[in-house]
């Protein structure tokens, strides 16, 4: 079965927890417990209806102001796909929170209110989409029950959240250089009515004037990480695996799991970053012994020789390695509180390994929401800047662009060991 | 095939992570399925090496027999390392207080039982069966979760995770919950068990046992657990969803005595895994509360 990660994001009150809760409602996913705990609550709280936010916001700060502060996860499965949402709020100072959410997505939904149209939020859900390169996006116009299901405003949201998006495109985060616009995404753009059932489960009859596919339908079949096969082989080293017993005295195997591409047994590998090579001689999952291991398998893999490997090196393929890098130039988005400090020497994990890193320069920082850039000389919590990085060791980072599964870091405080930045290798 | 590979490659790369990262972690063990489940785990992550970790028991003293027999029986099978950390010892201690009345568990008190022992085995990462699907508050839970010297969970402070990276880094005398199933529900747990033909305790298949019917949930008659005079006691078939502590872990009446009708009653209920469980009734946010205080 095949796992789907989805990442939502929309201002308060456009309906992303009455969405999310019709989909798991109309697949059967919501217990009697779960709904007679949340009808409790809502009594509790003097309001009449269900509330259905209550069932994603989990703890009790946000129950107490009403309102989501971090992420959270929420599944659901159908007949052949399970379905993972993380869930962030909108606000500006929850950016970091949307991009931890946003991470790992295959696709993100962003949520508009068909009677406000466009909204600053709006803006900086899409920027993060198109900062971490997520596929797949789908724009739920929503509630359009409350503009009579007519096409006519739809379109015209339409029109300006592909106006924009393409703006963000072309001078958004990483494009200035490259000049493109990210490679292989997909924007669909549907109306919907959550509260009403339209265009999520089922397609609306309301609404015959459009011709898509209803929200479920479009997410139980969409393809996912289909191209990382056929990416470059990328296989950081997590664990060396040496049992020292009787039946495997000399066994020596390198545990760690495939980001991309495909790994056969007897392909000449180079370790990365010492540049020694040897030859695969066996792949293995458990008991099972393998011909190839493909993208986000956890395997061992063993040598026909005993170099030296351990974590934090990498094993590619002699004719697919890259240019190692100790300088690169990064998108990076400020997570912690306390602010960026220029002279201050970071920790920077990128694959297993671990070295000490440096932000030399701020080339500019860009508000997501009007795309206007600042060089300031500091970072803020949720800043998202375009730098240079300088490493200690080398790295084996590729282009995000090229290869998302090996082109994002993330920095660490060495005091306070804190994870304060994570950024993608331009 | 039901379950979803992506995720037991998912949970196989964070055990190794957790491996590599950390001097002394260790398996919390309960005998119920999600440690079950995070053992066979361990094995594939680690083949042909051991298990790098012990595995740690939290005993109330009031477990189903069935349950420490199961333990008892993989320990020797995969031979490893088991702590078996004592409640009744805390209690003798005077460190931990018995609870009184009709709802008395030592549920609670594991809490002052686990801190104890991860501090007399210096562990500093304990990896757990906990799935962020079975409590609001769990689906905020990070994969690694840093707790202070106090066991104590921080939720509004937590670590952000991005893509895959874990950051294990932590001070002398906090430590890290681990937890490698996060992202699986109870049915990826039922369809994975299936799939490996992994042995489980039998208290989770239907059988003839005594119980008592309470505020419409029928409870195991045993010496721990308290009864009215009132309160009649009457044989039925039953199965357990969850191995907990048997003062506080309800019975269903149900005929699924093989995996497949057992998962095909999860399919059809309409309860959730967690509304068999008595400790998180008792305050909107228990869970919650528990997890801030160091509970697993
Ligand atoms: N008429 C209408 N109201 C909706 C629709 N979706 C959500 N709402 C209402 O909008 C309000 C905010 O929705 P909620 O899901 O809590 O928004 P959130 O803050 O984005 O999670 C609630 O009163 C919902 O009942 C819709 O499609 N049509």
């Amino acid at each position: 079965m095949e796992v789907l990660r989805i990442s939502t994001a929309g201002s308060v009150d456009d309906g992303k927890s009455t969405l999310i809760g019709r989909l798991l409602y109309e697949t059967n996913s919501i217990t009697v417990d779960k709904l007679e705990a949340i009808e409790r609550a809502s009594q509790r709280k003097g309001i009449g209806f269900l509330d259905l936010s209550l069932l994603t916001d989990g703890l009790i700060a946000e129950r107490e102001q009403g309102i989501t502060i971090d992420v959270a996860h929420i599944y659901f499965h159908t007949r052949n796909r399970k379905f993972i949402i993380t869930d962030a709020p909108g606000h500006v100072e929850y950016t970091r929170n949307m991009i931890t959410g946003a991470s790992k997505a295959d696709v993100s939904i962003i949520l508009i209110d068909a009677r406000k149209g466009v909204l600053e939020q709006t803006h900086r859900h899409y920027f993060i989409s198109n900062l971490l390169r997520i596929s797949k996006v789908i724009v739920c116009v929503n509630k359009m029950d409350l503009v009579g299901f007519e096409e006519g405003p739809f379109r015209e949201i339409e029109k300006t959240f592909l106006d924009f998006a393409k703006e963000i495109q072309s001078s958004g985060p990483a494009s200035a250089e490259a000049g493109s616009a990210p490679a292989r995404q997909d924007i669909t753009v549907m109306p919907v009515s959550s509260l009403l059932g339209d265009n999520i489960t089922r397609k609306s009859e309301s609404m015959a004037w459009f011709k898509g596919e209803p929200l479920l339908a479009i997410l139980e079949s969409i393809q996912v990480n289909t191209d990382l096969d056929r990416k470059p082989v990328r296989f950081p080293v997590q664990y060396v695996i040496r049992p020292r017993n009787e039946s495997h005295h000399d066994f020596r195997g390198y545990a760690g799991r495939m980001l991309s591409g495909r790994l056969r047994v007897g392909d000449e590998v180079i370790v990365q970053p010492s540049g020694r090579k040897s030859k695969v001689s066996r792949i293995s999952f458990f008991d099972k012994e393998l011909q190839e291991a493909t993208a986000k398998e956890s395997v061992v893999v063993e040598l026909a020789d005993n170099v030296d490997v351990s974590r934090g090196d990498w094993l590619v393929p002699v004719d697919q390695s890259a240019a190692l890098r100790t300088e690169l130039e990064a998108n990076i988005c400020w997570l912690n509180a306390e602010p960026f400090n220029a002279g201050k020497v970071y920790l920077l994990q990128q694959g297993t390994s671990i070295s000490k890193a440096k932000v030399t320069q701020i080339n500019y920082v860009q508000v997501p929401s009007t795309l206007e850039k600042t060089t300031p000389t500091s970072l803020k919590m949720n800043d998202i800047a375009s730098v240079k990085i300088k490493a200690a060791k080398p790295l084996l980072i590729d282009n995000f662009d090229e290869n998302k599964s090996n082109g994002a870091f993330i920095l660490v405080d060495e005091y306070s060991n804190n994870t304060v930045a994570v950024g993608v290798a331009l | 095939k039901k379950f979803p590979e992506d995720l037991e490659h998912e949970a196989i790369s964070i055990m190794r992570e957790a491996a590599a990262q950390f001097e002394r972690p260790a398996i919390l063990f309960s005998g119920g399925k999600d440690s079950i489940t995070l053992v066979r785990l361990a094995e594939k992550a680690f083949y042909p090496g051991k298990i790098p970790f012990p595995l740690i028991h939290i005993d109330t003293g009031h477990n189903f027999p069935e349950t420490i027999e199961f333990r008892d029986w993989l320990v020797k099978k995969i031979n490893i390392e088991l702590i078996v950390g004592y409640v009744q010892e805390d209690i003798d201690a005077g460190r931990a207080t018995e609870e009184k009345g009709k709802y008395a568990s030592r549920n609670t008190l594991q809490t002052t039982t686990l801190l104890r022992i991860i501090e007399e085995n210096k562990l500093d990462a304990c990896l757990g069966g906990a799935r962020r699907d079975e409590e609001k508050a769990r689906a905020k839970e990070r994969i690694f979760s840093v707790r202070d010297e106090f066991g104590q969970w921080d939720a509004k402070n937590q670590r952000p995770e991005l893509f895959d990276y874990l950051n294990g880094r932590i001070k002398p005398g906090e430590n890290v919950r681990v937890f490698p199933i996060s992202n699986w529900t109870e049915l990826d747990v039922w369809n994975y068990i299936r799939e490996e033909e992994l042995a489980i305790p039998s208290i989770y298949f239907a059988h003839e046992r005594e119980v008592i019917e309470r505020d419409n949930v029928l409870w195991p008659v045993s010496d721990f657990i308290y009864r009215d005079a009132n309160e009649v006691v009457v044989k039925k078939k039953v199965r357990f969803r969850t191995v907990g502590d048997m003062s506080c872990t309800a019975a269903l009446p149900s005929e699924a005595d093989k995996l497949d009708t057992v998962i095909d009653e999860i399919l059809a209920s309409v309860i959730s895994e967690r509304g068999t469980r008595l400790d998180d009734k008792r305050a909107e946010a228990a869970m919650e509360l528990r997890k801030v205080s160091g509970y697993f």
